[in-house]
């Protein structure tokens, strides 16, 4: 892993972007669209999260296949501890909302 | 893998059973983001039981988020954002050598770390004079109820939402504050100016630490805050 | 000792430094793993003492020796400590500590302190566990589940749940170092196809406990927090799913069986191709059968759900899921009996554990086989079945591993044989006491005894009796192996390198190692289970 020295312009652009985002999710969340405030906020802030692992923990740039392996193993765990549980709950039994 | 089989001259930072700093700053790396892996999943728990009693209760989900406080949730996100920019132009610092920026920006970054759990303090105050901590005194019945709720809210389902607003929150605190204190510490050796160009290694995987705590928040506050924030009627 | 033998001899990792301190402060992987190898012993005949105690409760049908009270708290305090305090550390900490760096040729783990750290963490977990045993116990069974734990016992939930939580962090801190060292701290040579299956399989286990642990942390934590702050994610009374807890808790706990076998399935793949003169079967086959079992051992967890009340749908998923689980373990066991075949067999003692592990875990994997079918797991369900299943695996699979470990790698760890003799005579105890123990469990269970009954009816008696004598003589088997091992230290005959004539760097050190294990960093330049370059030792040969 070679180290790389990002210009701060970088960061501050990054910076900039998140908090626009921040802005514009709770502003969205007030609007109603339905079933897509959810997918709309989820969205805006998995963008959010990759921005700051791309570039403040600097995974864009870095050689290692290997952190990024780590990064989506460790997703792909959660994801399975979430959806072997729905095959639970979303086939249980009526009643619950 | 760098195996140099020549024993170059080295710092004192460079630990015995390490063959170069390379591969101890590269072990260092991957046991931080190792850990970062196992917080996901600690986390993770928690986002199953979220989203299980989401879909189970989402009236008493929606009412709750309706209740929290849309103003000092947004200014901790931004607060959260501002100290995660503090970190990253911190550890540029330390990798180009300048001493005094690192200090001031790692000093930042702990006040940024200060005022989140400030801000997070009040809302839980205010929580508690709105007898919403799950238990024998919590009261329901002041919570806006969800126009197409036609059944209305059940106050026992209601104290589910708010034992999970607790956790999570709770959870996240705590690591902000073992947050902080990693940052106290790097202060301490930064101030001593223990970090080179050459050794940085403490402060990128401080780094790395502190970002993904920024990142769980990220996703707490759209879960717990923005469930249902369309106007009412 | 005479000072005139230590000042000739040559300084290794047990010599180097004296006093309690040069222990207690120590960095070194291997003095950490004797570390760990006294306290888990110390908690595996704590553990011990309960099994004997509940053994001697079911002589009789009667509840004469203790009442139903207590007798909840014997199994429920025998199960944490075993699983807890003995399993899931034993073969990682002592063995896998002690020669994960030493097989690919490094000369610490990656982080020594972050190693030492682990095991300060496991004996703040143990005395918090022993203060909570001294002080009245628990009785929720080591499994915690809710809302009895949360609602309903005024036993000592929070002390243990805290125990265990902290415990998990160890364990958490043992995987990542293992996982860090095998990446990045490999000898030049030492390619990934090189590497011993140990080290495969202490991969497969690290990645376990990274994955899983953390989720049963966080709910100990939630449990914690209902009984403490009153939260209510976990209670029914407020609309809180049991269930729930228990998905998220075999979600760990389920691969916590993994993390407790894969150590074992890797000491076996080490002790068969020394004892058979081979190279292994089917290297690359092993090896990734055991991040097979790690994985699939994470798509498997409700099967322990079956009759609680998960959906129909979800549990015919998971019951085909779980036959999925057969296919890597039955690769490592064909894989093991093929490199026996037409090899030149010793029966030493290590091989002998290896025998008494494929025996004993083909068949507890076999009947997880019965029980991941609905229709048989319904029936056998919380019966002495289950009970009989699960220690043909972990006391018959994986403590038969470490016993197997301990032996073959005893000579390196202290530098001295144990009584060969001895050694074959505890281990065909062991597996005569073991089965003695267990197999008449599986009938009981078929006819219908229900497991965490102080009682029973009168008919049950003579497989209890069978059940109970087998468990004294299975101790007496734990016990001689301590005994011997403890006089070889000091009467054994010494050890050279390479007693056996086993492949792999760390016999390429001497006995007992060095402290940075390595006089210089070794090159690797042959695969791995070379031994038709090797000659066997003559000693090998004669007991043959």
């Amino acid at each position: 892993m070679s180290e790389h020295i990002l210009s701060s312009k970088l960061y501050y652009g990054i910076w900039i972007a998140l908090m626009v985002l921040t802005v514009v999710t709770a502003g969205v969340a007030t609007i109603d669209l339905g079933p897509f405030n959810t997918i709309v906020a989820l969205l805006i802030a998995t963008s959010k999260a990759l921005l700051v692992i791309l570039f403040f923990m600097h995974v864009k740039y870095t050689s290692e296949k290997l952190t990024k392996m780590v990064i989506i193993s460790s997703i792909f765990w959660l994801l399975l501890l979430l959806f072997l549980s729905l095959t639970d709950y979303g086939t249980r039994y009526a009643g619950h909302g | 893998m760098s195996d140099s089989p020549i024993a170059v001259e080295h710092g004192p930072e460079l630990r015995h059973h390490f063959a170069s700093v390379e591969q101890q700053r590269d072990a260092a790396s991957l046991g931080m983001w190792l850990f970062l892996a196992t917080e996901i999943m600690f986390f993770g728990g928690m986002f199953c039981a979220y989203l299980i009693y989401r879909m189970w209760y989402f009236n008493e989900f929606a009412a709750g988020s309706r209740s929290l406080n849309l103003k000092w949730g947004t200014i901790n996100t931004i607060v959260l954002i501002c100290s995660s920019l503090t970190v990253a132009l911190g550890v540029r610092a330390a990798q180009m050598g300048k001493r005094k920026l690192l200090v001031i920006l790692l000093i930042l970054t702990i006040v940024f770390g200060l005022a989140f759990l400030g801000i997070k303090g009040i809302e839980w105050h205010e929580k508690y004079e709105h007898h919403h901590i799950p238990g024998a005194s919590f009261d329901a019945t002041a919570l806006e109820k969800p126009p197409y709720s036609n059944g209305g809210i059940d106050p026992s389902h209601e104290q589910i939402y708010f034992s999970l607003y607790f956790a999570m929150t709770g959870l996240h605190a705590l690591h902000m504050i073992i947050g902080v204190g990693i940052f106290a510490f790097l202060l301490f050796h930064a101030w001593k100016g223990r970090y080179t160009p050459q050794y940085n290694t403490p402060i990128e995987i401080g780094g790395l630490y502190w970002h993904f705590v920024d990142i769980v928040w990220i996703y707490l506050f759209p879960l717990l805050y923005l469930i249902d924030r369309k106007p009412l009627g | 000792m005479a000072t005139a033998a230590i000042t000739t001899e040559r300084e290794h990792y047990l010599n180097k430094e004296y006093g309690i301190r040069s222990w207690l402060l120590t960095t070194d992987h291997k003095r950490i793993a004797l570390l760990y190898l006294i306290s888990i012993t110390f908690f595996f005949f704590i553990g011990g003492f309960f099994a004997l105690l509940i053994r001697l409760e079911l002589l009789t049908p009667a509840g004469d020796l203790v009442q139903a009270d207590t007798y909840n708290k014997l199994f429920t305090m025998h199960g944490m400590v075993m699983i807890f305090f003995f399993l899931i550390p034993s073969i990682p900490a002592v063995l896998g500590n002690f020669l994960v760096p030493m097989m690919i040729g490094a000369k610490d783990l990656a982080f020594p302190r972050i190693n030492l750290l682990s095991w300060y963490l496991y004996i703040i977990a143990g005395i918090m566990m022993l203060h909570c045993m001294v002080t009245g116990g628990v009785d929720t069974g080591w499994t915690f589940y809710t809302p009895f734990s949360t609602a309903f016992t005024n036993t000592k939930v929070i002390e243990a749940g805290l125990s265990v939580f902290v415990a998990g962090f160890s364990s958490i801190l043992t995987g990542l170092n293992f996982v860090v060292t095998i990446h990045r701290m490999r000898a030049p040579g030492m390619t990934w196809s090189r590497l011993p299956l140990f080290i495969w399989a202490h991969y497969a286990t690290s990645i376990i406990q990274l994955l899983g642990t953390p989720v049963l942390a966080v709910t100990l934590v939630l449990v914690v927090c209902e009984r403490v702050l009153g939260l209510g994610i976990f209670d029914p009374n407020r609309g809180g799913d049991p269930l729930l807890f228990q998905h998220l808790f075999w979600f760990y706990s389920h691969p916590a069986v993994y993390i407790m076998i894969l150590p074992s399935m890797g000491v076996v793949a080490e002790i068969v191709p020394c004892f058979s003169r081979k190279r292994i079967f089917g290297y690359q086959a092993v090896a990734l059968s055991s991040i097979a079992i790690a994985v699939f051992g994470f798509l498997v967890w409700a099967h322990h759900m079956f009759v609680a009340g998960i959906s129909l749908y979800s549990a015919m998923i998971f019951s085909i899921l779980s036959y999925l689980v057969a296919v890597p373990s039955a690769i490592k066991v064909f894989n093991w009996t093929a490199t026996m075949y037409k090899g030149s067999v010793t029966f030493s003692t290590p091989m002998l554990y290896a025998f008494g592990f494929i025996g004993l875990f083909t068949m507890g994997g076999l009947t997880g086989l019965f029980l991941a079918c609905l229709g048989i797991d319904v029936h056998v369900t919380d019966t002495y079945f289950v009970v009989a299943h699960f220690h043909y695996i972990m006391v018959g699979g994986a403590v038969m591993g470490y016993l197997g470990g301990m032996h073959f790698w005893w000579p390196k760890i202290s530098g001295r044989l144990y009584p060969e003799w001895l050694g074959k005579f505890a281990a065909l105890i062991v597996f005569l006491g073991f089965n003695l123990t267990f197999f008449p469990q599986f009938i009981l269970g078929y006819l219908g005894m229900p497991r965490r009954y102080w009682q029973y009816p009168a008919e049950f008696q003579v497989l209890n009796v069978m059940s109970t004598a087998g468990s004294t003589i299975l101790a007496v088997g734990y016990v001689l192996p301590m005994v011997y091992f403890l006089w070889s230290m000091r009467y054994g005959k010494i050890a050279d390198e390479n007693p056996w004539g086993a492949a792999g760097l760390e016999w390429k050190t001497a006995s007992p190692p060095p402290t940075f294990n390595f006089e210089e960093t070794p090159e690797v330049t042959w695969e791995a289970y070379n031994y038709d370059q090797i000659p066997a030792p003559a000693e090998v040969l004669i007991e043959r």
